[in-house]
């Protein structure tokens, strides 16, 4: 189970496609949902969001940068591995309407989030208007279906290799000033989501985030993925991992996710060196 | 002159023999070592073979005591774990974690004028034994039934019910959301008070039986119970344990180096953060920690914070030792591991640094007022007694409730105002047809054993189900 089917290198190796054969996880997925991933017995459980789901086939598709030991492991997987656990579908599903005018909004892999709720807004009748953005074009993921799942679509990149040259938040202005825009969806680094969440709720404009706090059991059994909401405190693993991004304490979730920043890289270097000899 | 006959010595209760304290506050070795073969003969020959055994009343599962303890006085310590098989699908287990005290020794007839046998040390010997010398024989199953029952929860009550249906030819498929299976006994107990290489011997024994374990899947989000049933199961045994945090709610909480019980739990014993980097999830080490609850799960994280290197573990509780309610065996190692004990304190806020690191707690002295409805003595705050602890890792161990993820998502379950299930006392029967419940997610968080003799009674309800009819 839980077995590799199909693999994609993207942005020179540095972002990673899998699509799993998940069946049981396949049929249940809703958009915003994720699922917990092990590579082996000595690694550690870390929750990704579906970048997409087929029920037929019985797949379930995540896209992952590799930044740390656990994703350099999971890179080492190929077609016809298997990953050593894989629960889900975790977390509560985004609620989709028809609300009129919708913008969403990616950052580097947060669009691989951000793409089933794209498609599920567009599909519910919703006019919707994508922004992506990234470093520079080689590393922008999911280009074709994310156009292909919006009506009016934007690329934005740091190093102006496509696209606006700037920020996702210069465009996010735009739109805004020139649509009565129901609602936006911001999924991202969190710099990114703060500071769209700055914008429109200046504008008065609700919208939503999707949280990347670190997990260890995903089905709220312990705690680690707490966050505050509206001064209140949540579980991103099943309160969310979508909240109001207005009532989020952005400054806490940073702050937590650096707990092991030590560890983490001694990890890493340790796996590095291991890969060296 | 009459003559007086000497008295006989009575021989004393067998001590087990324990790894030093100063050694073991260090290591993750299981504390006790075990009895030896002489010593386990000679302390069941203390046993008294009563012919109403006051002991068996005591046990959740009717373990035969005087039967197997009579087979370990005659050196047939085999034959000892066949009979406690007989009762009891989890012996080792058993054998270490049940609050014996409080069960089958508190009713002993030799403890009302000496020391009780000690029935606990006892068991574990039978079942270690076998499991080292045995020849990995396991009880004979009666002829398949062809009905399917889903265990949904590898903890005790859910292996106890599966090894009970298993022995009664039932077909069982065991669900598991974590990659092991186990429950508590692999993410809560630590491996120094119950080594998880020996739940890992008890599940293969259910193996072994028949039983089918699916791990890495969470019933509730992956598969309904309504569609297990469409999928062919005949019956469903909800055992899912207490797990849901609870924290106090106090400013602060959040900070880098706060923990919940079943976090800092779970990194240690089931990922094995006690192993980084060998093993890849990271677990703090604190060098000044504090305990808040005085339950055995408190005990557990302040002997695990002791052994991952801290310089000091503060156990804060707002009641007084006397109330405290873990088991005094649990108390006294911890005492003797050097951790210490800051009684009638409660806490009332956390400070960090500008990384929102934790660097300390303020606390609140605290004495004993009126009984509350628990018939404990509410603790009742001194004004302005407040004072700083400096720390830099905070475990709340203060309970669990019910985690509303599989409830949720099964319709026509009643559930009580806090979450957990409502099921017959005697039977686990829940409101839902087809459908029993039992151990933590029913009476709230409670015991290994209590939560055992719950799958037994299940077992034997479902039995009935099976061949007679709901």
């Amino acid at each position: 189970m839980a077995k590799i089917v199909y693999r994609e290198e993207m942005a020179q190796g540095t972002i990673i496609l899998n699509e799993i054969e998940a069946p049981r996880i396949s049929r249940k997925a809703k958009p915003g949902q994720f699922v917990i991933l092990q590579a082996d017995e000595t690694g550690e459980r870390i929750p990704l969001t579906m970048a997409d789901t087929d029920p037929e086939k019985g797949t379930i598709t995540i896209i992952y940068m590799v930044v740390g030991k656990s994703t350099a492991r999971f890179k080492e997987l190929q077609v016809g591995d298997e990953y050593y656990a894989l629960i889900g579908p975790l977390g509560a599903p985004t609620h989709v309407e028809n609300v009129g005018k919708v913008i969403c909004v990616g950052g580097g892999t947060g669009i691989a989030v951000l793409h089933p709720i794209t498609r599920a807004l567009k599909e519910a009748g919703n006019e919707v208007t994508t922004i992506l953005g990234s470093r520079s074009y080689d590393l922008l993921i999911m280009e074709e279906k994310m156009r292909a799942a919006s009506d009016h679509f934007h690329i934005c990149t740091d190093d102006g290799s496509k696209g606006h040259h700037g920020f996702v938040t210069d465009v996010l202005k735009q739109v805004l000033a020139d649509n009565e825009i129901a609602m936006v969806v911001a999924i991202g680094p969190i710099p990114m989501m703060k500071f769209c969440s700055l914008i429109t709720k200046e504008k008065g404009v609700k919208t939503l985030v999707s949280l990347n706090p670190i997990m260890v059991d995903g089905t709220g059994m312990c705690g680690c993925c707490r966050v505050t909401v509206g001064g209140e405190t949540k579980f991103a693993c099943v309160d969310g991992p979508e909240f109001d991004a207005h009532k989020v304490d952005f400054d806490e979730l940073a702050k937590r996710l650096a707990s092991y920043l030590d560890d983490e890289k001694a990890s890493m270097d340790a796996h590095k060196n291991c890969k060296a000899q | 002159m009459s003559e007086t006959k000497p008295k006989k010595e009575a021989v004393p209760r067998a001590k087990m023999p324990e790894q030093d304290p100063d050694v073991r506050r260090r290591n993750f070795i299981e504390v006790p070592l075990g009895l030896t073969p002489e010593m386990a003969i000679t302390e069941a020959k203390r046993c008294l073979q009563c012919k109403t055994p006051a002991c068996v009343g005591g046990c959740p599962v009717s373990v035969s005591i005087p039967d197997f303890i009579k087979l370990i006085a005659e050196g047939d310590f085999s034959g000892a774990a066949n009979k406690l098989w007989e009762r009891n699908a989890l012996p080792a287990v058993c054998g270490r974690v049940c609050p014996q005290e409080e069960q089958c020794e508190g009713r002993c007839i030799v403890g009302k004028k000496g020391q009780p046998v000690a029935i606990g040390y006892l068991e574990r010997f039978a079942a270690d034994y076998e499991r080292k010398n045995g020849a990995g024989n396991v009880p004979e199953v009666k002829k398949k039934t062809g009905k399917r029952v889903a265990v949904i929860g590898s903890g005790p009550s859910g292996l106890t019910v599966a090894g009970d249906l298993l022995l009664k030819g039932h077909e069982v498929t065991i669900f598991e959301a974590f990659h092991k299976p186990g429950g508590v006994l692999v993410y809560g107990i630590p491996e120094f008070r119950l080594p998880k290489e020996i739940v890992a011997s008890e599940v293969a024994t259910l193996v072994k039986m028949g039983a089918d374990i699916q791990c890495n899947t969470v019933v509730g989000a992956s598969v309904t119970i309504d569609e297990l049933f469409e999928e062919g199961y005949d019956a469903a045994y909800i055992g899912v344990g207490a797990g849901l945090p609870r924290f106090m709610n106090l400013p602060g909480e959040n900070l880098i180096g706060i923990y919940s019980a079943n976090e800092y739990l779970t990194r240690t014993n089931l990922m094995k953060g006690y192993l980084f980097p060998k093993y890849d999830t990271p677990i703090a080490r604190g060098k000044h920690v504090v305990v808040l609850g005085a339950g055995n799960v408190a005990m557990d994280s302040a002997r695990t914070a002791m052994r991952l290197g801290a310089e000091s573990v503060k156990v804060v509780y707002r009641r007084s030792r006397d109330e405290m309610p873990a088991r005094e065996e649990e108390l006294h190692h911890a005492e003797q591991e050097k951790i210490e004990f800051v009684l009638l304190t409660n806490p009332t806020q956390f400070f960090g640094d500008k990384n929102g690191r934790l660097t300390g707690m303020e606390c609140l002295k605290m004495e004993l007022g009126e009984p509350d409805a628990s018939g404990r003595r509410r603790p009742v705050p001194i004004e302005g007694s407040e004072y700083k602890i400096d720390c830099d890792l905070v475990v709340v161990s203060v309970g669990s409730n019910a985690n509303p993820l599989l409830t949720n998502s099964t319709p026509n379950l009643d559930l009580n105002r806090w979450g957990n299930i409502v099921a017959d006392p005697a039977t686990g029967k829940t409101s839902k047809r087809g459908v029993w419940a039992g151990g933590d997610i029913v009476t709230g968080a409670a015991t290994v054993i209590l939560a055992m003799g719950a799958g037994r009674a299940v077992a034997n309800s479902i039995h009935d189900y099976l061949t007679l009819g709901w």
